[in-house]
């Protein structure tokens, strides 16, 4: 019933509107009324510098969600995302100690410390079938217990170093900050990958139903593994790229970022249960919800405050188009 | 005649529970410099019987195919209570006990009514919950601090005769009180079927989502009691985001060792409980074997990582591949 009115107004809104998937319509216009009402707040918060600033803090978010939305389409879920993120950034930092060499594989060796952490989640959900959710608190569990042990208990004294704050941080193009063409090159790669690539097409099948994605040939666990390792490298390049706006790791880096990089995935109107959603949607997420965050910052509310809100956001949102279907 | 032997595959899996915890348990306080006395038996009850009761809590979402993943901040939240509520005259103490316990409830009908009558995901939901309850913990305890009705607190955490750990014989009296009469009465069931086959159970006409409710909101309550101990034990609330995510996940992590099926419809919470105090003992060897304690987040996890990854072993049974996916 439902359907019948929203394609009624549908059909008096422009073409683009009547094609556009209503979660991601709503979630921009949630944008749209936040940015109004910070506005009413204080009159900088239209001015591009601080959108842009916006936009830099919003690409770490958009970078781990991306590998979260992978894996989401597929139906599972990643909860290693905290210390993948500390893993990432503290292996970058680590290797950084190691002369010139250590400084030049920086980058890509903290990657590969997520890609490993993605792997065992990958062949534990793919080959041991154990449930996704389970795995990855454990392998979450087990990457802390590695760092807590490297570490010490403390954050690391190693820097990052400067290829990593350049990204982070610098200019490529004027006025543009680096991380935010790093998450544009990114996204295009994933919408590439979602929309073109026969990798694409078996991430939404196995999402929607992976015997028959299996029964029609599709090596259903080999996607899977993939998916979870990019999940896992993304993970632990959003950590290189805090350490280096950080200038250093920290060893409870990464608990900010799994409520956000699930909320924006699914606020953005991609389905928990996997199987459909588009990535237009988590950008409009993950803007939302640095926006969100930025807003109750600049008004100063408590750290308690801020955790209320956010939950009761969240949760009032997907109420509004997250909700599954009424059963039977 | 073959009644024991249907008793037994049921009740396999907390079976092992028990076996396993016995095993660690043995090691252990074998190991212990002080041997098996009624000091050391004190000391693990008290520590194991707060990861019991947030496990009991897991136990009962789980069962219905879900997951809590606010218990933990639950947990956090009436610590936080108690530590502000719990204390002065017996009257008074009597009433912050009974609010402690009443915000559980609430907390988990919250969760209850948002998964099931406004239909999200328990993982979502209760995520955003979790943050939820959090900010309000952190509301009532910017800083650690507080007190607590002392004479109630070391009544509950001392031992009765001389030998018997008091807090054993609370989560005897919970279990007695929550756990026995729910699973034995038509929500309980109606719990257990929904998570075997929610289909199945509704076409049966069972009352499936007041079943899975009254899961939710008693899995709050019950985390509540494990706060309110939490609260006996350090005479203090402390609103600890790391140490409230630690509980969650173990309570996952003891639920899976206490034989319950992730997927519902299967195990028990007295398997939680042994899979609860198990998982504690493990923790606990690091101690007794002279370790650096900072090797035991990594034991934990490597521990977490082999227990989940023993429900494999099911593949090996398994004839036909289709099956592998659910």
């Amino acid at each position: 019933m439902s359907e019948t009115t929203i394609g009624g107004i549908a059909g008096r809104m422009p073409k683009f509107l009547r094609r556009a998937d209503p979660a991601v319509v709503t979630a921009f216009a949630c944008i749209v009324i936040l940015l109004l009402l910070g506005s009413l707040y204080s009159r900088s918060f239209l001015s591009p510098e601080y959108l842009l600033q916006q936009l830099k803090v919003a690409s770490f978010l958009g970078v781990i969600a991306t590998g979260m939305m992978l894996v989401i389409l597929l139906g599972q879920i990643d909860l290693s995302v905290p210390w993948s993120v500390a893993t990432g950034a503290m292996m970058a930092c680590a290797a950084a100690a190691y002369g010139s060499v250590g400084v030049a594989l920086a980058i890509p060796f903290g990657v590969l410390c997520g890609v490993a952490i993605g792997l065992v989640n990958g062949i534990g959900v793919a080959y041991l079938r154990i449930p996704s959710m389970i795995i990855t608190l454990a392998t979450n569990a087990v990457a802390q217990g590695l760092m807590v042990v490297y570490t010490g208990g403390f954050s690391p004294q190693d820097s990052a170093t400067a290829a990593m704050r350049y990204l982070a941080t610098g200019f490529t193009i004027p006025g543009v900050p680096n991380a935010v063409i790093i998450w544009a090159l990114i996204g295009a790669a994933m919408v590439f990958v979602l929309t073109r690539t026969s990798f694409g097409r078996a991430v939404y099948g196995i999402g929607n139903r992976e015997r028959a994605a299996y029964l029609s040939g599709i090596d259903t666990r080999r996607i899977v593994l993939i998916a979870f390792a990019v999940s896992g490298g993304l993970s632990a390049f959003g950590g290189v790229l805090l350490a280096g706006y950080a200038s250093k790791a920290a060893q409870s880096m990464g608990d900010a970022y799994l409520l956000p990089s699930i909320a924006a995935v699914v606020l953005g109107g991609t389905s928990i249960l996997g199987g459909r959603g588009s990535y237009l949607g988590t950008v409009a997420g993950v803007i939302l919800i640095t926006l969100l965050q930025s807003i109750l910052s600049v008004m100063q509310m408590p750290e308690a405050g801020r955790q209320i809100i956010y939950g009761v956001v969240i949760v009032a949102m997907l109420l509004l188009y997250g909700r599954a279907p009424a059963s039977r | 005649m073959r009644d024991w032997r249907y008793w037994l595959a049921e009740q396999r899996g907390t079976l092992l529970a028990f076996g396993i915890f016995i095993v660690m348990f043995a090691i252990y306080s074998g190991n212990h410099p002080a041997g098996f006395t009624a000091n050391v038996v004190q000391t693990a009850a008290n520590k194991g019987v707060l990861l019991a009761f947030v496990a009991m809590a897991q136990t009962l979402v789980v069962i219905t195919a879900g997951i809590d993943l606010s218990v933990g901040m639950i947990f956090t939240l009436t610590n936080c209570m108690a530590s502000w509520l719990v204390i002065g005259t017996g009257l008074e103490t009597a009433f912050g006990v009974l609010a402690v316990l009443g915000t559980g409830l609430i907390c988990g009908a919250v969760n209850g009514a948002i998964v099931i009558y406004g239909r999200l995901q328990p993982i979502v939901a209760t995520i955003a919950t979790g943050a939820v309850f959090f900010g309000l913990a952190l509301l009532l305890r910017p800083v650690p601090g507080g007190s607590v009705n002392e004479d109630l607190a070391d009544f509950l955490t001392g031992r009765f005769f001389g030998v018997v750990p008091a807090s054993l014989v609370a989560l005897l009296v919970i279990v007695l009180v929550v756990w026995v009469p729910f699973s034995r009465s038509e929500f309980g069931r109606a719990a257990y079927a929904a998570g075997s086959s929610e289909t199945a159970a509704y076409m049966s006409g069972v009352p499936i989502r007041r079943g899975k409710f009254l899961a939710y909101t008693l899995a709050g309550l019950l985390a509540a009691i494990g706060g309110l101990f939490l609260t006996f034990f350090t005479y203090t609330g402390e609103a600890a985001y790391a140490s409230g995510n630690a509980y969650t996940l173990f309570s996952i992590a003891a639920v899976v060792l206490g034989g319950v099926s992730l997927f519902g419809g299967k195990g028990s919470a007295i398997g939680a409980i042994f899979g609860a105090l198990a998982f504690r003992t493990i923790g606990d060897l690091l101690f007794v074997f002279d370790f650096d304690p900072l090797w035991q987040p990594l034991f934990q996890g490597v521990i977490l990582l082999i227990a989940v990854s023993l429900g494999a072993f099911a593949l090996f049974r398994v004839r036909n591949r289709l099956e592998w996916f659910l």
